[in-house]
């Protein structure tokens, strides 16, 4: 009786066993990349905005305080979008006739609101307050990057819990003295963060916590 | 012989196995059916999911029947006095709100020279022209609360007591720009007058104030 298989048979055998490893392996690998990647997280993407407001000129050039529009900052779960009261504030005067501003006069003389789009959209299960990272000295520019130099306004980090709990287990890399929290482009004097960072979590008393429920509430 | 494949079976797996795997795609928990701040709505006609205060509402504890605290009159009149004490906690708050809403005009000394001024914004009073210095603290109050001239209500913007402490802090500048040599703090007035810089806090020279405790890193940004 003639043999059923080729004698190749074995080899590939043994080369589809190993080679499914490497493809499921690659696949898992794949999908790591994509799920971290900006297609996923939106970080790096510029929204186009119905007024294009850019902080590079406004925070940057201009050097308006943020707090002057995110008021609710240092106070509330929310930094906030300012109403457009607050840019009119200025505009009404200043390019009072400029057709991008359009969008903003509607807005006061119709009272409808201007539909900017969100740029930093956490999950709804993820419980997230502003004031509390403001209050320990975790800069603006930790997690939003260098928006004084950003034309239209990207997400500068991927918001994924990964790049949570890297700064809740670490803080010491991270904060900031309280009076450089709206300041940007910040560094250490000295260039030593581990040593500061780690006086001023005792200074500022900075205990982040990495339970669930912190912000899965 | 090859067994026929099976249309219906196998119709039937794929089915099953994209019951597994689609769920994944949906985006519930993400989304889910409430509204955050600011959110849009498809209920509201305006489309607000935030909705506007219904008029007259007072939040609670922000109490509106104060004349003195929310209007910064008395029986009328512009208030001479502010409604709690002037403590340092208040004037660092005041500096810290002032930099933050008046000084994109007003600059940071006061003298109206702002950024938003050099831009074409009309230009305000000095707060060192004799007819402010003159003004009452709840003046300040007043227009910060209901602006004055081209300057806008910064009601929305600034909380009352906020307010109160921007009011103290223009006194402040006010009087920092009309100080005279006597009222330097005996100890540091040599070194005043050779032109050191002193540490606000002590009245001492920077540098012995900066021995003396360790200085705030980084801190007195401009």
């Amino acid at each position: 009786m003639p043999q059923v298989f080729h004698r190749s048979t074995n080899t590939i055998a043994r080369v589809s066993i190993f080679g499914a490893l490497i493809v499921v392996a690659a696949a898992g690998y794949g999908l790591d990349l994509v799920n971290r990647s900006s297609y996923v997280t939106g970080a790096g993407l510029a929204l186009e905005q119905p007024v294009p407001f850019s902080h590079r000129h406004h925070a940057g050039e201009l050097g308006i305080d943020c707090r002057y529009c995110h008021t609710g900052v240092e106070t509330g779960a929310k930094a906030g979008i300012p109403p457009t009261q607050t840019c009119m504030n200025c505009h009404k005067q200043i390019w009072a006739d400029s057709p991008t501003l359009e969008p903003v006069r509607a807005s006061l003389r119709t009272d409808a609101s201007i539909p900017w789009v969100k740029v930093h959209d956490l999950p709804d299960f993820v419980y997230f307050n502003h004031s509390i990272h403001v209050a320990k000295g975790v800069g603006c520019e930790t997690c939003h990057g260098r928006i004084d130099r950003m034309n239209l306004t990207w997400q500068q980090n991927s918001l994924q819990m990964e790049w949570c709990l890297e700064c809740h287990r670490n803080p010491e890399r991270y904060v900031r003295p309280k009076e450089e929290v709206f300041t940007m482009g910040w560094q250490p004097p000295g260039g030593d963060q581990l040593a500061l960072g780690r006086e001023l979590l005792k200074a500022n008393d900075v205990q982040p916590k990495t339970d669930c429920d912190t912000c899965h509430r | 012989m090859a067994r026929r494949i099976d249309a219906r079976a196998l119709a039937g797996w794929a089915a099953g196995l994209a019951l597994l795997v689609l769920p994944g795609c949906r985006q519930d928990m993400h989304d889910q059916p409430k509204y955050q701040p600011l959110e849009e709505s498809h209920f509201f006609e305006d489309g607000r999911a935030s909705r506007p205060r219904v008029p007259g509402t007072v939040a609670r504890g922000r109490r509106d029947d104060d004349e003195l605290l929310v209007s910064g009159k008395v029986d009328g009149k512009l208030s001479e006095v502010f409604p709690e004490p002037v403590t340092r906690a208040t004037l660092e708050r005041g500096h810290r709100d002032y930099d933050v809403h008046c000084s994109p005009c007003h600059d940071r000394a006061g003298t109206g020279q702002g950024m938003i001024v050099q831009r074409g914004y009309k230009q305000p009073t000095s707060f060192h022209d004799a007819r402010l210095r003159g003004m009452p603290p709840g003046y300040f109050f007043d227009v910060v609360t209901n602006g004055f001239g081209v300057m806008p209500s910064y009601a929305t913007q600034v909380p009352v007591a906020d307010r109160w402490a921007i009011a103290a802090y223009i006194r402040a500048l006010q009087l920092s720009q009309h100080a005279t040599v006597a009222e330097v703090p005996a100890e540091g007035r040599t070194a005043f007058l050779e032109g050191k810089t002193l540490d606000p806090r002590t009245g001492l020279p920077a540098q012995e104030a900066a021995a003396a405790g360790r200085a705030v890193p980084g801190g007195g940004h401009e």
